[in-house]
């Protein structure tokens, strides 16, 4: 069932993202680009997801529990911390440079082009290496 | 004539323009996937934590995250991907997704974790996330497309 559901999910995630434009990068770019030839679609997907996702985060909030009955899992931390500011700084010049995130490059892979092969395999190392510093960080 | 589309520099004629209202359509669909996975898995769908988690194999439950990725690949197999275009320098790529992965992973989340469902969740650590990334992104686009020159 939860297999199921998360699937569902995903589908619809990934079938709005392909809809939407943005698993083209240069309409990531586009947007980015305030100086050059602004392409403000990003701005519409971004409010449409929000607009959509909002009531039922409102509503989980106060229930904490499934439709299911089954307990929710919520983002605890509340406090802005220096990994929250550097990490999104470095995740913003990446995205910058190739107009890449991690759900769209996902979706790039089933076109088996060579560059998004190599984006995903880099990605996955970033995280391997990030995850390495937090470990010893903790150490 | 004051619509909240003018905020972003939109003029009225554009708001039937087929590429935002797909775009908006889109992010309609975004939405509701993140709604499912909140209101039936009770969980947040945050692409690179789900694929980080997955990579580390830290949870036992690990299930639902590879049902999840393979849903969100499953349109674009059956329906195909459409006008892509790839960035190119195979430098920049790789520097590039080195980035991506360690800053999603060291600030707890991207574009879907914080910029969609923490904003949606009225979080302030994710409203600082995404516009740190945000801007960030639109000073390095600004440096590569036009030499810091305006």
């Amino acid at each position: 069932m939860k297999i199921a559901t998360a699937l569902v999910a995903g589908a619809l995630f990934g079938w709005g993202l392909l809809i939407s434009g943005m698993t083209n990068p240069a309409n990531i770019l586009g947007f980015l680009d305030i100086a050059g030839d602004w392409r403000p679609a990003l701005a519409f997907t971004m409010a449409g997801a929000i607009a959509v996702a909002a009531p039922a985060f409102y509503f989980m909030r106060r229930r904490m529990r499934t439709l299911t009955g089954d307990s929710a899992q919520l983002p605890e931390r509340l406090r802005i911390d220096r990994p929250l500011v550097i990490g999104s700084a470095i995740f913003g010049v990446g995205w910058g440079l190739s107009g890449l995130c991690p759900g769209p490059a996902l979706i790039l892979l089933t076109g088996r082009s060579l560059q998004a092969i190599v984006f995903v395999a880099s990605l996955a190392l970033g995280m391997v290496l990030a995850r390495r510093l937090a470990g010893r960080g903790a150490a | 004539m004051c619509s909240p589309c003018e905020l972003f520099g939109v003029t009225d004629s554009s708001v039937t323009d087929p590429v935002l209202v797909k775009a908006f359509v889109g992010g309609l669909l975004i939405g509701s996937g993140a709604a499912v996975l909140l209101l039936l898995n009770g969980r947040v769908a945050g692409i690179s934590t789900i694929f980080g988690d997955v990579l580390h194999l830290v949870v036992g439950e690990s299930g639902w995250r590879v049902a999840f990725l393979v849903g969100l690949l499953l349109p674009a197999m059956t329906l195909g991907l459409g006008a892509v275009e790839l960035p190119r320098g195979w430098y920049l790529i790789v520097v590039s997704g080195l980035l991506v992965g360690f800053g999603t992973r060291v600030g707890s989340g991207c574009t879907s974790g914080h910029g969609v469902c923490g904003i949606a969740n009225l979080s302030r650590r994710s409203l600082l996330a995404t516009m740190i990334f945000m801007g960030t992104a639109i000073v390095t686009v600004f440096i590569v497309r036009h030499g810091g020159r305006t």
